[in-house]
């Protein structure tokens, strides 16, 4: 463990797991045809309700004379809860607003994180900078024994362990399922899952709430795990919008989005380890820069088709295997309105 | 029956401002504040007095320029997000020449102003690029420019503009005596010239995309490009010039940031304060009709106006103010959406409802 | 099944789409539902098959009165439709297009599903494969798949909405001879909606015809395309008649020179054509074989990857689509609304786009140029109506009239599409006037009839590679149809 290398790769794979959530989320949802660009409010806005729950609950456990422990045991979930039912809620006013009022799901998106993000400063002032429960790394069984990437991988937190099976959960739904069928089609060609008898809208409203909530689990993740509690200014404002290019450079598809989110927490990672090896001086700026660079090379890379020129380098064999994960044109119907009344 | 219509689409116009105070209020009362009492001394912070009031006019002054300026965007059906990043390096650039060039009074507000306004066009042009180039979309290509953008002033900062005490990052030196904006009087103190500069700017635009060529080409590239195209509209210049348009405006925006009341101007951290992203929101709600706008900036900027009150007076967090206007832009949006809902529903369920909103599909804005 | 419609009623708006429709059909026998473009034809298979409900009226399947709200519940009582463009997921693959919407197959991997795939493949001469995307296969081929689905499904009436329209000539045989067996030999109703007498005359037993939402009568096949045609129009229509151009004299408009285009699918190889002044060449082939990517190359919207085009003599290879409209190019695409019309936009706001290039607009002028267009193009609008409150009639007659009239080449992609028999033949009159006065016309169609009525030259694509037919008064439809599905053994030079 005393392997800084081994230490680098570990913290990359805990920082990278609220943006593989997140972007997990936001894949579902969109996937389903609905945009929730207001991720970085949702995220900011989360983490700190679900850490002011936990807190207060944990405060109110032990002083009700409970050991600490038990008190953390019981916060911490309650404060996910939370944070996933508010980051449920903003994705199901986006869907609300777009199914039922007709309004750009880009402008209400945008509102939402502009609001979220005031929303939380404002609710959130007096919890700033005050310690609260945080969920600690579990050392998994078994699988932490296995060298190497028992290390990086498997003594985690819970928020981590979760995302491992959502990523896996995600595509085996996704791919695999009858339900995940009827989630692409709704996405792709609404009025063709409504000729098979597929509610269109009560779909939509399930995977934009189902997505928004893991965009608020992503938020919990910060604030009751890597962030370690509230701040105001918010310490995780902006991730939101990363989660958002990394789904599109993942091209909706779950494993390419998580390998877009840890080689992202990855690139980050190696801009902070340059920036304290001696003898090498950066200024911390330009360092800060470097996800917002990225973030703009990555879109680079899907829009000028590098990512689908790819697919030409592999063999015959392995290019219809892997044209599901590098195609990268988004879901048809993204973002438009199906009215089943006039069955478009 | 008409007076009827009438009252219904008024109380339609008042109801999303009430539903916003109400639910705004509910947020003061969980925090322990009284909602009332927030609620006058926002209304009365930006005028209590003269002062008070040059506060309001100089938030007035930048947010009316950036709005100005999203309404070209949003006429061209682009998201330019990318405004507030604008706003900061016409503030960059403004700086620089005031902290470097020699000139007297007069010509060194000039230049800082022609400065601000290539600086805004550059990241404007930048983001334009980026768009029609090499398919970058702008929210995301904006998002990124804002934070660069805001990180390159912390950057001169800390670096080339460290004050000589050195170490801080609070801001640059004051600029020289000559780069400050002439002022109406010291009781009142609003920069003439930039009044001036905002009424040019909004009666400009607002002519330029009635009347011109330019114009049209804007609102067909913005509604449908792709047919824009096969008219003869050269798409892509015309989305690049709507930035470029946006980026001058927010530029000069940016320069007045600098000014900070006209005691001590210098580039500070967050020197834009966000002017950007309410700007924003202020295109949301006018969309097109560009007559309403400097109406809208003014009820912006007397509640930004009042914020200062807020915490001093009643110890809220000022960011309460934003709750607010994203609350109100939100109603806004949501009872236009219902409007339309209901009007459709007493003529003919056929109709679809055009959302003021800019006219870019979801899945356009997003990923075209 | 035995189906009966009993006095349907449907509205949009002031339109009367079905007016009191009283109709039967049995099984075992094939319907032509005819009538043109607006006839109600559509909207009452829509009705039938539960995409839209009435508005009045009722449905009794094998004698009991039936009540859907959507299509799933149709297709539960055994009512399935296939639509023009067929409603499935271009994302998916042929497979979990079959699988998705399927009741009872088990398990997605559903190796069941693919096997009852098969078997309805190979029964009726489908060529399938389960692991194709449906984005790469032709309308033929969805068509195909979709039938399969539905039949799968357990179908026992099977609604086919203008099914002929972009197919092969081999794919119309395979498919007419499905139906056919479907219907005598498992009992199906079909019904064909279609504007296509020839096909309504080679497949159905028994016609109903409508027009302007009301059922005008009912007849029993055979019976001959006029009295089809009276029955469609109350009237009877002469064809139009072709006068042979003597074109030896006209200049040459554009020039393709040993061209080859490139898109993502398919490339048109090594290809020389010299289209002259006053002369039209039509373009047939199905949807994606080159003839979309040809067009748009004649106007710069798709650049030659080898070769040169010369424009009225100049090389203008690699030139842009405004280089070539300032040459006197125009263009015209199928998707009206999505390519050349501006929803939003005025019709006044149209005119300035294309005719107002001072930088500052002369309304006045702009609009009474619209004023004039609107007369001269006998348009349903006036300058201050947005264009996407014209009816698709009236869309396509403005955007002709926002061709100007000088162009000297027109690349028209589909400039009939969805429109009635009357207003098609309008658009040819002007487009005939057009070429009077020396404009050289390339245009695509799905429609063979039009192609061999109007064309002078016809090039038929199959696959990016180009036959010349260089006398379209000697071309059949027959010999067309073959060519478009790929066999070309028997070119006439």
């Amino acid at each position: 463990m005393a392997d800084p290398l081994l230490n680098t790769l570990e913290s990359i794979v805990t920082n990278a797991t609220p943006l593989v959530i997140a972007a997990i989320g936001e894949t579902i949802t969109e996937r389903a045809g609905i945009v929730n660009l207001a991720l970085d409010g949702s995220i900011v806005l989360s983490a700190m309700t679900g850490f002011v729950a936990a807190y207060s609950l944990n405060t109110a456990l032990t002083g009700g004379g409970m050991a600490v422990a038990t008190a953390t045991m019981l916060a911490i979930p309650v404060g996910v809860l939370v944070a996933m039912l508010v980051g449920a809620l903003i994705a199901l006013l986006i869907a609300v607003a777009s199914i039922e009022l007709n309004q750009d799901q880009v402008a209400i998106g945008f509102v939402l994180t502009l609001l979220g993000v005031d929303l939380a400063v404002f609710l959130g002032t007096n919890y700033a900078r005050i310690p609260g429960p945080q969920a600690l790394p579990i050392v998994f069984p078994v699988l932490s024994q296995i060298p190497v990437a028992g290390d990086i991988f498997f003594k985690q937190s819970g928020f981590t362990y979760l995302s491992y099976a959502l990523i896996f959960g995600a595509w085996y739904y996704l791919f695999q399922t009858r339900r995940g069928l009827a989630l692409r089609a709704v996405g792709e060609r609404p009025e063709a899952a409504f000729a098979r008898g597929v509610s269109v809208n009560r779909l939509r409203y399930l995977y934009a709430g189902l997505g928004g909530a893991l965009v608020g689990l992503a938020g919990a993740a910060y604030s009751l795990n890597i962030k370690a509690g509230w701040t105001t200014p918010p310490n995780m404002q902006g991730d939101g919008w990363i989660a958002l290019a990394i789904v599109i450079f993942g091209g909706w598809h779950p494993f390419r989005v998580v390998l877009g989110a840890y080689l992202f927490a990855g690139l980050r990672a190696l801009a902070s380890v340059i920036q304290r090896t001696p003898g090498i001086e950066i200024n911390i700026m330009v360092l800060n820069a470097v996800p917002w660079v990225l973030m703009i090379v990555t879109l680079l890379l899907v829009s000028s088709g590098a990512i689908e020129r790819a697919l030409l380098l592999l063999p015959r064999g392995a290019q219809k295997w892997a044209r599901n994960i590098l195609r990268s044109d988004p879901p048809a119907a993204l973002g438009t309105r199906f009215d089943p009344e006039r069955g478009s | 029956m008409k007076q009827q219509a009438w009252l219904s689409r008024v109380s339609l116009a008042v109801a999303p401002i009430i539903v916003a105070l109400l639910l705004t209020g509910l947020l003061v009362i969980a925090v322990g504040g009284n909602p009332l009492q927030a609620l006058t001394e926002v209304l009365r912070g930006g005028f209590r007095d003269v002062a008070s009031f040059a506060g309001v006019v100089n938030f007035w002054i930048p947010l009316t320029l950036a709005a100005t300026g999203l309404i070209v965007t949003f006429t061209a059906g682009l998201w330019n997000i990318g405004v507030d990043g604008q706003i900061t390096m016409g503030a960059i650039f403004a700086s620089a020449v005031a902290l470097s060039w020699n000139l007297p009074g007069p010509l060194l507000v000039i230049a800082q102003l022609v400065a601000a306004m290539i600086g805004g066009a550059f990241w404007g042009a930048v983001c334009g690029f980026l768009k029609t180039r090499l398919g970058v979309n702008e929210i995301f290509g904006g998002v990124a420019l804002n934070q660069i953008a805001s990180l390159a002033t912390l950057y001169m900062i800390s670096g080339p503009w460290q004050p000589p005490e050195g170490g801080s990052v609070r801001g640059s030196p004051p600029f020289p005596p000559e780069s400050l904006f002439p002022v109406i009087s010291d009781e009142f103190s609003v920069s003439l010239v930039m009044l001036i500069v905002v009424v040019i700017s909004l009666v400009m635009i607002g002519l330029a995309l009635r009347g011109t060529r330019w114009g049209l080409s804007l609102k067909a590239t913005g509604q449908n490009a792709r047919s824009a195209l096969l008219l003869g509209v050269p798409v892509n210049r015309s989305a690049l010039s709507a930035f470029i348009v946006c980026g001058m405006l927010a530029g000069m925006a940016g320069a007045f940031r600098t000014q900070f009341a006209f005691t001590s101007p210098s580039i500070r951290p967050l020197v834009s304060g966000g002017i950007g992203f309410l700007a924003v929101l202020v295109a949301l709600v006018v969309a097109r009709r560009i007559s309403w706008l400097p109406l809208v900036t003014f009820a912006f900027s007397a509640l930004l106006g009042g914020s200062a009150q807020l915490k001093a007076v009643l110890r809220l967090d000022v960011a309460l103010v934003g709750v607010l206007q994203g609350v109100l832009v939100l109603t806004i949006l949501l009872f236009n959406g219902l409007r339309t809902r209901l009007e459709s529903r007493t003529s003919d369920r056929s109709g679809t409802s055009a959302t003021p909103t800019p006219s870019v599909s979801g899945s356009e804005a997003v990923h075209g | 099944m035995d189906i009966e419609l009993r006095h349907i009623h449907k509205r949009f708006g002031p339109v009367h789409a079905n007016n009191d429709i009283n109709l039967t059909f049995l099984g075992g026998r094939i319907y032509g539902v005819l009538g043109e473009n607006g006839a109600g034809k559509s909207t009452l298979m829509k009705i039938l098959s539960g995409y839209q409900p009435a508005d009045s009226g009722s449905i009794l399947l094998d004698g009991t009165e039936v009540d859907y709200r959507n299509p799933q519940i149709a297709l539960h009582y055994g009512v399935g439709m296939l639509q023009q463009d067929p409603l499935d997921v271009p994302a998916f693959t042929v497979l979990e297009n079959f699988i998705f919407g399927a009741i009872g197959a088990r398990g997605y991997r559903g190796h069941a599903a693919a096997r009852l795939l098969r078997e309805v493949c190979s029964r009726f001469g489908f060529e399938l494969d389960p692991d194709t995307p449906i984005a790469s296969l032709s309308i033929g081929g969805r068509q195909q798949l979709e039938i399969a689905r539905l039949l799968a499904l357990g179908v026992k009436t099977l609604i086919l909405d203008e099914p002929t329209t972009g197919i092969s000539a081999e794919q119309k045989t395979i498919l007419f001879n499905a139906l056919k067996s479907l219907a005598k030999n498992d009992g199906l109703s079909v019904l064909l909606v279609s504007h296509k007498l020839e096909d309504v005359i080679a497949l159905c037993d028994e016609v109903a015809v409508l027009r302007a939402g009301k059922l005008v009568g009912t007849r029993a096949l055979p019976a001959t395309p006029s009295e089809l045609v009276a029955l469609m129009f109350g009237q009877i229509l002469e064809p139009a008649q072709r006068i042979a151009v003597n074109l030896d004299n006209a200049a040459e408009a554009i020039r393709f020179e040993n061209v080859t285009l490139r898109s993502k699918r398919l490339q048109v190889k090594d290809f020389n054509l010299n289209v002259r002044a006053g002369e039209v060449i039509g373009l047939a082939g199905l949807d994606g074989s080159g003839q979309e990517l040809f067009l748009r190359a004649c106007v710069g919207l798709a650049k030659p990857a080898v070769g040169h085009i010369h424009f009225e003599g100049r090389d203008m290879t690699g030139a842009s689509f405004r280089q070539f409209l300032a040459a006197g190019a125009a263009f015209s695409a199928a998707g009206r609304l999505e390519e050349g019309l501006i929803a939003g936009l005025t019709l006044t706001e149209h005119t300035a786009l294309m005719t107002e290039h001072h930088p500052v607009i002369d309304w006045g002028r702009a609009r009474q140029r619209t004023i004039n267009r609107i007369q001269t193009y006998h348009v349903r609008g006036t300058p201050e109506s947005q264009i996407e409150q014209l009816s698709g009639g009236n869309q396509q007659r403005m955007l002709m009239a926002l061709m100007p009239e000088s162009a000297v080449l027109l690349a028209l992609e589909q400039p009939t599409r969805g429109l009635d028999v009357d207003s098609a033949r309008w658009i040819w009159q002007q487009l005939m006037v057009r070429r009077d006065i020396g404009a050289a016309i390339v245009f695509s169609s799905p429609d063979l009839d039009e192609i061999v009525t109007y064309s002078d030259r016809i090039l038929v694509f199959y696959a990016g590679r180009v036959t010349e037919i260089p006398d379209a008064r000697q071309a059949t439809i027959d010999q067309l149809g073959r060519l478009i599905g790929g066999h070309n053994e028997e070119v006439p030079r």
